[in-house]
C-alpha cells in the first residue's frame, strides 16, 4: 500500500494532448518517487474555473464542482481531494466553501445532482498538491530521495495569484509566500529573490484583452531576469502557459529579449529524483530548458 | 430594454443597493465598504487604466442608485480574478466576487456593454466546458479567434501561429481536438439535466423570469 492515498482532480488542461499535459506526466512522476497514489475521480467535470462567471451564475457553477465531490465520496470514500491546477483548487474550495455555509444552496444543489443520479452529504477535503507536500510530507521528507541536486541552478519561484489567494498554503503570507523557494531549496536549487512572485499573469484576459495581459507578464519576466535567475518556476498551469507562450509577442511589442524556460515545481523534483527528461516532461516546453535537458542526460 | 430589466426595475423602484444585494453573486456585501480604496490600488488591471469606476467607486454608485452607470460600466469586466482585492480589504468585503456578480447581473438584464471581449470568453468557456463536462481548448480557441467573422478570424489566427505552433511541437495542443476528438465526460446526459435544473432552481430563487 502506498503511503499516502487521495482521490485526484487533474483538471482539463492537464488532459492529453492539452496546455499542461507536461505538468500531469511530471506529477506522476514526482508522485511515484514519493509513494503517493493518485486515483482520478471517476468521469470528473471542468470546475468552472473563475472565468465562467457571467454565463455559469452561482448554483450552476457550484453543482459543477458538487458533482465531482459526489463522485469522490461515492468511489474513493474518505480520501482528501487534490487538485493541482489553481482554478480547480480554488473552484472546488470555494464551492465547498459556501455549500457548506448556506443550506439553502447545499439543499438546492442535491436537488440538481439528483437528475444526475448522485447525492452529496459529506464534501470531502479540498487541497492542492503542494499542499500535499508541504502538510502531508514536508520539506524533509521531500529532499530525501534527491540523487541529482539542482545544484548552482537559479530560479525564480513565481507563486502566482489562485494557489495563494484567497485560500493560500497555511501559515504562509499573501504578499510574499516562501513554500517554492523552500520547494525549490528543497531539492537543492537556488531560488532568487523575485519581487514580482505573487503578481498577476493576466490570468484568462490573457485571451479576451491580450495587451492588458502581456503588459503585466512582461513586469514578471523582467523582474525574473532582475533577480538573476535563468528560469521560472511555478505551480499554476495557467501561470505556466501564460508567462511562457507569449514572450516572443511580448519581445516583438516591446523589443525585449525574453527567452526564459518556465518550469513546474514538479518537473524541478521528478529531475532532482533522478527522473529523465521524458519523466519529467521537460519535452512539453515550448521554451526549452537546454540547461536542465543537459542535466537531466548526465 | 430587456423583459428582465423591465420586470427587475418595476419590482424594486429606485432602492438600486437592494437590487445588487438580493440580485448580484455576495451583493449583500457592498454595503460593508468604508471607501478606503485599498481595493483599486491593488488591482492589476487599474495601472493600465482600463477601470472607468474602480471597485469602491462602484458600491458607492449603487448606494447613490446610479443604476445605468452601473450596470452598463465596462470596469467589472476587467477583473482578472487575482483576489488581491479580497484578501487586502480591510473590511473583508469579498471583492472579486461582487465583480463577477455585478457583471453576471448586468449582462443577464441586457446592460452590459456590447462585444466586451471578456463578457464573450465567459460565455464561450462555460459553453465550452459544459457541452462535454470538459474544456475543449482548440475549440475554445477557435470560437474566439473567429468571433468577429471569418476574415478577422484568419488574421488572429497568423498573429498567434507561432504561439500555437509552439504548444503543437511540444504536444501541448492538439488540433485534432477540433474535429471531433477531445476530451469529454462520459455522463453528458446527466450534467445537462442537472445544469438545467441548477438555473431552474436559481431563476426561481432570485424571482427571475426563467
Amino acid at each position: 500500500m502506498a503511503r499516502k492515498e487521495y482521490a485526484f482532480y487533474p483538471g482539463c488542461s492537464s488532459q492529453k494532448g492539452a496546455s499542461a499535459s507536461n505538468y500531469l506526466t511530471s506529477v506522476e512522476s514526482m508522485c511515484k518517487t514519493l509513494d503517493v497514489k493518485m486515483t482520478e475521480i471517476p468521469d470528473w467535470n471542468c470546475c468552472g474555473a473563475s472565468i465562467s462567471y457571467a454565463e455559469s451564475g452561482e448554483l450552476p457553477r457550484l453543482v459543477m464542482n458538487a458533482r465531482n465531490f459526489a463522485l469522490a465520496e461515492q468511489n474513493l470514500p474518505g480520501q482528501d481531494i487534490v487538485a493541482t491546477c489553481a482554478a480547480c483548487w480554488l473552484g472546488s474550495r470555494e464551492s465547498k466553501e459556501r455549500l457548506e455555509h448556506s443550506s439553502v444552496l447545499m439543499a438546492d444543489t442535491n436537488t440538481a445532482l439528483k437528475e444526475a443520479g448522485l447525492n452529496l452529504k459529506v464534501i470531502p477535503e479540498v487541497r492542492h498538491m503542494v499542499e500535499v507536500l508541504i502538510e502531508d510530507l514536508g520539506y524533509d521528507e521531500l529532499a530525501k530521495p534527491v540523487k541529482k541536486p539542482l545544484d548552482g541552478m537559479k530560479f525564480a519561484g513565481y507563486v502566482g495569484c489562485q494557489t495563494n489567494r484567497p485560500f493560500g498554503i497555511a501559515g504562509e503570507s499573501f504578499e510574499n509566500p516562501m513554500y517554492l523557494d523552500k520547494l525549490v531549496e528543497s531539492v537543492g536549487g537556488t531560488a532568487t529573490q523575485f519581487d514580482q512572485k505573487v503578481t498577476c499573469c493576466g490570468g484568462a484576459l490573457a485571451f479576451s484583452e491580450p495587451d492588458k495581459a502581456q503588459a503585466q507578464i512582461k513586469d514578471i519576466i523582467e523582474a525574473a531576469y532582475d533577480s538573476g535567475a535563468e528560469m521560472l518556476v511555478t505551480p499554476c498551469p495557467l501561470c505556466q502557459a501564460n508567462t511562457e507562450v507569449y514572450q516572443g509577442q511580448i519581445n516583438k511589442k516591446y523589443g525585449t529579449k525574453f527567452n526564459m524556460p518556465v518550469l513546474y515545481y514538479s518537473q524541478l523534483m521528478t529531475l532532482a529524483y533522478g527522473g529523465t527528461a521524458k519523466e519529467a516532461a521537460l519535452d512539453g516546453n515550448v521554451i526549452k530548458a537546454r540547461k536542465l535537458e543537459e542535466f537531466a542526460a548526465k | 430594454m430587456s423583459d428582465m430589466n423591465q420586470q427587475m426595475t418595476a419590482r424594486y423602484k429606485n432602492n438600486f443597493l437592494k437590487e445588487i444585494e438580493e440580485q448580484a453573486e455576495m451583493g449583500d456585501w457592498v454595503k460593508m465598504c468604508m471607501q478606503c480604496g485599498v481595493c483599486s490600488g491593488s488591482c492589476p488591471t487599474n495601472f493600465h487604466s482600463a477601470w472607468d469606476h474602480p471597485p469602491q467607486e462602484l458600491f458607492m454608485m449603487i448606494r447613490a442608485g446610479k443604476r445605468d452607470e452601473v450596470l452598463e460600466s465596462g470596469s467589472m469586466w476587467n477583473c482578472v480574478s487575482c483576489y488581491n482585492c479580497y484578501v487586502r480589504c480591510p473590511r473583508k468585503v469579498p471583492i472579486t466576487h461582487i465583480m463577477h456578480g455585478l457583471a453576471e447581473y448586468a449582462y443577464r438584464l441586457g446592460k452590459a456593454p456590447k462585444q466586451q471581449p471578456t463578457q464573450f470568453l465567459s460565455k464561450t468557456f462555460w459553453d465550452n466546458a459544459t457541452k462535454t463536462g470538459r474544456v475543449n481548448e482548440v475549440k475554445l480557441t477557435q470560437t474566439l479567434y473567429f468571433k468577429n467573422g471569418l476574415m478577422d478570424g484568419i488574421k488572429q489566427a497568423m498573429a498567434m501561429q507561432s504561439v500555437a505552433l509552439g504548444l503543437v511541437k511540444a504536444k501541448r495542443l492538439n488540433p485534432m481536438e477540433a474535429v471531433g476528438g477531445g476530451h469529454k465526460c462520459k455522463d453528458i446526459k446527466g450534467i445537462h439535466a442537472m445544469l438545467a435544473k441548477a438555473r431552474e432552481l436559481e431563476a426561481q430563487r432570485k424571482g427571475r423570469a426563467a
